[in-house]
């Protein structure tokens, strides 16, 4: 797949880690504000890709990158780049929700303040807002200075998808982010996914195939470390040209 | 089957001995300290310093020892602090993929845990002859501070290793440096550092050894740093060696008054570690 403008363009990437070469020579393109998902079997390689996109890669030990991961043009591998200034651009929703050790308003202003010395009166507009956009605000607008840790599993994702958003980025990494949450809160966060695209570009790991279905445009199939074949989402759910893809969507292989 | 029983019952029985043993000689211990101390437990025994006479069974308390102790144990504790949560940070945050390097530092550590605190006395009184300090207060705060730097990192380390992964791996992608995550770690594990602070002050407040040369003995409280100071451990130290028995007798009120206010500081950071683990993220 290639695209007019694409946000990310990875070129040969190749990711080892000790002497397991995890993955082999990548080459794809991920949209400007679409949905695209990576699916594949367990230990293929698809969360180690999305860490490639935020360099969250570089905290493996022994691990080795090769290649080219250009996001708006710019290759994230270069040694001069600032490192902060890529993750400022992506929010990362992880299996579980992490919130950090602080109060649900400390929450959602923590990378506002790090990355600038916002005012208060402009922060309590920013915590309002992003904690609307993920539909939260009802339910904690009246403990704002309760710990983070008092939520509920699925209130704490939405939470770390609005402090990600509070920063300001223009993506938006999911990896198996619903996989902790029970239905309500996973439908919740799958229509967040399917409301914010407006705004953002979205990559989702998942191994679930019916929320593939649910939610991408754009369906990314790895397996053992190489793009098996990527497509618009319909395409590789309902006609996957590739044998693997077929056993992988028949459920064949897992 | 009989001789598979009689086994299974021999071995169990020793086990209980053991226990029996083990936590008997505590309550053993515990007791003959109360028994033989209470009778002379008194107040002047906290609130005096040593009188003209102490020594010979006259008035006075260890109040000298019992301040002198909590400058030094404080002391040390505070300066080792400041000394350690940057290593276990660093070795922590900053070493991602120098295995083989934190692995010989995590080693380092242990072994200077292990290492007599005679020795760390012995050291800090070659430090202090280098120097030209005496012995003083200022002498036992470095010498106990390089005896409870080791109990300081090991925790630490053990604490900040609890934190998981994806809690810096969150801050970090919210774009924070390797030191801003670093706070966010530190804030997690709070109630870690309280329980380090806990273990390293009850190691330095029963210590005697490092103190021997290196803080001195004086009857007096130091009121500055290059002054001398009595500590718990030595003053029991000195008064058990009396052959006066009103002077052993209050020896073991001093002994008394140490047990008391470690048992009271393990209590605490059990209680802490518990806190610790419950509010874990």
């Amino acid at each position: 797949m290639t695209f007019e403008q694409p946000h990310i363009n990875v070129q040969g990437l190749n990711v080892q880690i000790g002497n397991n070469h995890i993955l082999k020579d990548i080459n794809i393109e991920i949209p400007n504000k679409k949905v695209t998902s990576i699916i594949g079997p367990s230990g293929c390689g698809k969360t180690t890709l999305l860490k490639t996109f935020n360099r969250l890669i570089d905290n493996t030990s022994d691990v080795k990158v090769t290649g080219k991961v250009l996001v708006d043009g710019e290759n994230i591998y270069d040694p001069n780049i600032e490192i902060t200034h890529i993750r400022k651009k992506m929010g990362l929703l992880s299996q579980r929700p992490y919130p950090l050790p602080m109060s649900i308003y400390d929450n959602i202003a923590y990378g506002p303040r790090i990355h600038g010395s916002p005012k208060k009166k402009d922060l309590d507009i920013l915590v309002e807002d992003q904690l609307r956009n993920v539909g939260l605000w009802e339910e904690v607008k009246d403990r704002l200075n309760a710990p983070a840790t008092r939520l509920s599993i699925g209130q704490q994702q939405r939470l770390c998808l609005a402090r990600g958003l509070a920063v300001g980025p223009e993506m938006i990494l999911g990896d198996e982010s619903t996989s902790a949450l029970d239905p309500l809160s996973t439908k919740i966060i799958e229509d967040l996914f399917i409301t914010l695209k407006e705004k953002y570009s979205i990559v989702l790991v998942t191994h679930i195939l019916r929320q593939a279905a649910r939610v991408s445009d754009y369906i990314i199939f790895v397996y053992m470390g190489r793009i098996i074949e990527y497509g618009p989402a319909e395409q590789i759910l309902k006609d996957p040209q590739e044998q693997l893809t077929k056993e992988y969507v028949k459920g064949y292989i897992t | 089957m009989t001789r598979r029983k009689l086994e299974e019952q021999f071995f169990k029985l020793l086990m209980i001995l053991a226990t029996i043993l083990v936590s008997g000689s505590f309550f053993l211990i515990v007791g003959t300290i109360f028994y033989k101390g209470v009778p002379y437990m008194n107040w002047d025994m906290i609130s005096k310093t040593p009188g003209g006479g102490f020594y010979i069974g006259k008035e006075g308390g260890v109040l000298n020892a019992i301040i002198g102790s909590m400058y030094i144990a404080g002391g040390a504790t505070i300066l080792g602090l400041f000394i350690s949560i940057p290593v276990a940070i660093f070795i922590n945050m900053y070493m991602d993929g120098k295995k083989f390097l934190l692995d010989t530092l995590r080693m380092v550590f242990d072994v200077l845990f292990g290492i007599p605190s005679i020795v760390y006395g012995a050291f800090g009184f070659l430090l202090m002859i280098y120097f030209g300090v005496r012995a003083s207060l200022l002498g036992g705060i470095i010498a106990v501070t390089l005896l409870v730097i080791p109990i300081l990192v090991r925790t630490l380390d053990e604490v900040i290793r609890t934190v998981p992964g994806e809690l810096r791996d969150a801050a970090l992608a919210l774009g924070s440096t390797r030191w801003e995550t670093a706070k966010v770690v530190l804030r997690a594990i709070k109630p870690g550092i309280y329980t380090a602070v806990l273990l390293s002050f009850g190691r330095a407040i029963g210590d005697v050894a490092s103190v021997l040369f290196t803080a001195g003995f004086s009857d007096n409280i130091p009121t500055s740093l290059h002054e001398p100071a009595a500590t718990l451990p030595l003053a029991i130290f000195f008064q058990l060696g009396s052959p006066v028995a009103e002077v052993q007798g209050r020896g073991y009120a001093s002994a008394l008054i140490l047990t008391i206010v470690v048992l009271v500081i393990t209590l605490l950071s059990e209680l802490l570690l518990k806190r610790s683990y419950k509010n874990k993220i």
